[in-house]
């Protein structure tokens, strides 16, 4: 490969200097002239009858603009299965139901409104587990389904099932079983910026809203469907993100706080905006999904495994969102997370009286490989392997096909496994294990790994998995981009600058890229799926080609040179045997523009990755390319206190080609440390669906001082369809975290946690358990 | 009932009426319109407020406005000079890859400085203890760890 300026090189974020400095617009920060502020009022019951509801006294307060409750606004379906709407009506089915809203002139007075708003309710039994909800006896959560036929029960209608191979012959091929449950639970984005939003019309009812949403071509057609619903037919919606503290996947929905600013601000006639306070945004932010997994698992006499058998029930909370389909990705690793060849997936949805849930960064996979990755380690143990060497027999190759049709093309899964057992010193480990050397008085260290595959070539979720770019040339040789990419802080605007400055030509300072403006922007499917990276780089590499071709072919007829010869670096162009003889771009530009019959230089493409939506058997090459990684711990377990403290955290990701290492580190760190946190602290509380610990004291988020000594290990293996080799890790580095400490915890003290998070009570009572059984 | 207070913010001397029920960040954000310092929780619990007061890192969320009445207030757009050279603490933020997000970044600077301006050659240990109050959701604290170091090896250098 040609030497590179700029791909691959560690240059700082092109958003930094706004963000240190505080100067960086949050949604926080903004205002607009003769703004509104909006407030909810949830429900305090998560099941209830709304026999009443009285705003008289709310209306009448000074400085109110606007009171509405769900029976004063149309029918605004929301959600993937459209069961929810932005204000209920008739009824609350969890504690994070938007039952009314108020408009007014300050945050202070539209709070005393809220208060003034007196609901009567007539609570209702709920069901607070899906075992319970679909027990033939409980509670309907929604007695209609939305085009109003009667339910019978609590089940979703949509069930997951995924049949590879013979299930019975794989079974009946192996030498040893094992079968395990396991089970994760509701945890919070805790994204640093709590969400808002302001929602603006014009005199002619056009909408601006100034938003976060990870969406924002997706979220304008949720818009104009709610727009509609007011009678506002065929109006224009613009989406303006502001800069976004933190996304995590909580943005992939638009959300019913977005659709009453709407409302309010169609009341008013004024912009409104909604802020959410922190409290807020734990109890009315979707979670990531609880799950209840079964497991059974095999392999044969040469420890080559046979089967995967997982079953799951998820809690779908009261209302369903685009997070109900996080099994397609679930999916993934239970059928493709190393070589196996008979597999069987199921995963069913309870409606709940508890909060729903939504994407969140893995899309289901830390879950899914949580119960793998754990189960890997029993299968190892009972057919008397080494958990590494187990790993490694069975790991995926390059250019092989999975039962889910998947086609790996690199695959760099091998070598993570291999580097991370040399980084934590496993063998050594080994050795000392066998002589009690990895206890000290209480505390006894421990070793476990577990690996990941997730997508990394984008993911045809939606019949598009494309995206637009715009490329535009000014007299002075700048460059402006214009993506769909939403930058959540990920660093996805600055990679995209350095591959956009390498494959034109360009200086890095001449290249301004603009986003975050459906105005502006040409379309993209969404922020999701670790996929902005690979796609906005391959739209930036078509786009990009044709610009410079565009450039070359113009400098050509002003030099006299033939395009072919001509070479464009470092916003100079010159004949490649005469470098000498270089001058600046800005002066073809400019001559381009000047001349008689002149011309601009601006150039547009749309990349859509060679990738396949899942067919009717959930089977497909759902990405053009797979993301691999392997993260491994060395955890010391206190048996008389129950802690764990991670003493070595190994993180090595198959990444294709790092096109910022700073950045992709970056990644790494941070999902590694969510992932911990996953593992061992975060759990949002819920007793009979009311929310315990909806703040920072008590919803344990990993703090400085809780040290997770990560190093990321890069494996390049230069993927073929990615942008100079790269693949997504976006979401990769926090889904093998909890498996890995959990074998760890296992190895060191012999006790097998099933249940997210691993809190030292819980270790703790296994420990006792064991100790009683052993006695 | 408002009351008249007189203060030094960023250097210079200023004053302002505020409501008793006003916290130090209402007033930065809304009377002097200094959004550098966030609201992340609003009861001191993620530290994306944190200012610094007569030399010690406080949430300005948590810190009556009425308190800061002759005090010394440092804001984060008090650190970088009029032409644009960051102060070596942000600049190793830049350079380090300490940033994500960002909405925990002004914060975390301030209890940076708080800290080297007391500590000028503190441990890792020291630097976890002093960002213990700033959550980060991105990072996962390595880098901006890392950057604090830096910065503390720069400062003394120029010293």
């Amino acid at each position: 490969m040609a030497e590179l300026n700029y791909v691959g090189k560690r240059i700082p974020r092109c958003d930094a200097q706004a963000k240190v400095t505080g100067r960086a617009v949050y949604i926080n920060d903004r205002k607009r002239p003769g703004m509104l502020y909006g407030a909810i009022l949830y429900s305090p019951h998560p099941h209830a009858r709304i026999r009443h509801i009285d705003v008289s006294k709310a209306r009448a307060l000074p400085g109110v603009r606007a009171v509405i409750t769900g029976e004063d606004i149309p029918d605004i379906p929301l959600g993937f299965m459209k069961d929810n709407r932005p204000l209920k009506k008739g009824k609350v089915r969890s504690v994070r139901d938007e039952v009314a809203a108020v408009a007014a002139i300050d945050p202070d007075i539209a709070a005393e409104a809220l208060e003034l708003i007196e609901v009567d309710y007539e609570p209702l039994p709920g069901v607070f587990t899906p075992e319970e909800a679909l027990a033939p006896d409980a509670p309907l959560i929604h007695e209609v389904d939305p085009k109003g036929r009667p339910r019978k029960d609590n089940r979703l209608p949509l069930v997951w099932e995924l049949k590879c191979g013979d299930l019975e012959e794989g079974k009946a091929r192996s030498r040893y079983t094992i079968r395990e449950r396991f089970s994760t639970t509701f945890v919070s984005h805790c994204c640093l910026g709590t969400s808002g939003v302001i929602a603006e019309f014009d005199l002619e009812h056009n909408l601006t809203m100034y938003s976060v949403t990870q969406i924002p071509f997706l979220a304008q057609n949720d818009y104009r469907a709610a727009l509609e619903a007011l009678g506002l037919k065929d109006r224009r919606v613009r989406v303006v993100c502001q800069t976004i503290g933190g996304g995590f996947g909580s943005k992939l929905d638009t959300h019913c706080y977005e659709f009453i600013a709407i409302l309010l601000a169609f009341a008013t006639g004024k912009p409104v905006k909604i802020q959410f306070s922190r409290e807020e945004e734990f109890r009315a932010q979707p979670t990531r999904q609880p799950t209840l997994t079964e497991i059974a698992m095999g392999c044969d006499a040469e420890g080559r495994l046979t089967f995967r058998e997982v079953r799951m029930l998820l809690d779908n909370g009261a209302y369903t969102s685009w997070g109900a389909t996080t099994p397609s990705v679930m999916m993934v690793p239970i059928s493709s997370l190393y070589r196996v060849p008979h597999v069987y997936y199921r995963a069913e949805l309870a409606y709940t009286n508890n909060l729903y849930s939504q994407a969140f960064r893995g899309y289901g996979n830390p879950q899914a490989t949580f119960a793998v990755e754990s189960a890997m380690d029993l299968l190892a143990a009972e057919a008397g392997w080494d958990p590494v060497e187990f790993r490694l027999h069975n790991a995926n190759q390059p250019n092989e096909v999975t039962p889910q049709k998947f086609h790996i093309t690199s695959c760099g899964l091998k070598e993570c496994i291999e580097r991370v057992r040399d980084g934590l010193g496993w063998e050594e480990h080994q050795r000392r294990k066998a002589t009690g050397d990895n206890r000290r008085g209480s505390k006894v260290r421990g070793m476990g790994l577990a690996s990941l595959i997730h997508v990394g070539g984008g993911a045809r979720v939606y019949r598009s998995d494309g995206h637009g770019m715009m490329m535009k040339l000014d007299d002075f040789g700048k460059l402006s981009v214009f993506t769909g990419a939403v930058e959540i802080g990920q660093g996805t605007i600055s990679t995209l600058r350095q591959v956009v400055a390498e494959c034109v030509g360009l200086r890095l300072e001449d290249v301004h890229i603009v986003f975050h403006d459906t105005d502006l922007c040409p379309w993209d499917v969404g922020t999701h799926a670790s996929r902005q990276a690979f796609i906005s780089c391959n739209a930036a590499l078509a786009c990009g080609r044709k610009l410079r071709e565009k450039i070359l072919e113009r400098a050509a007829e002003q030099l006299g040179v033939p395009a072919e010869e001509l070479e464009l670096k470092e916003s100079r162009i010159y004949p490649r045997s005469k470098p000498e003889e270089s001058v600046p771009l800005a002066k073809v530009l400019r001559r381009a523009h000047f001349a008689p019959r002149g011309t601009i230089l601006m150039a547009e493409a749309f990349y859509d990755p060679p990738n396949q939506m899942l067919d009717k058997e959930l089977k497909g090459n759902l990405s053009c390319a797979w993301a691999f990684g392997c993260h491994g711990v060395e955890v010391e377990v206190d048996t008389e206190t129950g802690q764990v403290r991670i003493l070595n955290y190994q993180a090595a990701h198959d990444v294709g080609t790092a096109l910022n290492p700073m950045f992709l580190e970056g990644q790494i760190y941070g999902a590694a440390v969510m992932g911990t946190g996953y593992a061992l602290t975060e759990e949002l509380v819920l007793k009979e669906g009311q929310i315990l610990n909806g703040n920072f004291t008590d919803y344990k988020l990993l703090t400085a001082k809780d040290v997770v000594p990560v190093t990321p290990i890069i494996v390049e293996t230069h993927d073929p369809a990615g942008p100079y080799g790269a693949k997504g890790i976006g979401e990769p580095g926090c889904v093998p975290s909890a498996p890995a400490i959990a074998n760890a915890i296992y190895d060191a003290v012999g006790v097998r946690l099933r249940d997210l998070p691993m809190t030292p009570e819980r270790l703790l009572k296994a420990l006792r358990e064991k100790e009683k059984q052993a006695a | 009932m408002k009351e008249t207070i007189h203060f030094v913010l960023n250097g210079l001397e200023v004053s302002a009426e505020v409501a008793p029920h006003h916290s130090l960040l209402t007033l930065l954000r809304e009377q002097f319109d200094l959004y550098g310092a966030k609201e992340g929780c609003g009861v001191g619990e993620c530290g994306a407020c944190t200012v610094i007061v007569d030399g010690l890192a406080v949430n300005a969320c948590l810190l009556p406005a009425l308190e800061v009445d002759g005090a010394r207030v440092e804001t984060i757009e008090g650190l970088a000079a009029p032409d644009g050279t960051l102060h070596p603490i942000q600049q190793a933020f830049v350079d380090l890859g300490a940033i994500q997000c960002g909405f925990c970044t002004p914060g975390m600077v301030m209890s940076a400085k708080a800290l080297l301006d007391h500590n000028p050659s503190p441990s890792e240990e020291e630097i976890r203890t002093a960002i213990e109050g700033n959550l980060c959701r991105c990072t996962g604290y390595h880098q901006i760890v890392e950057a604090i170091k830096h910065a503390a090896r720069n400062l003394q250098g120029t010293e």
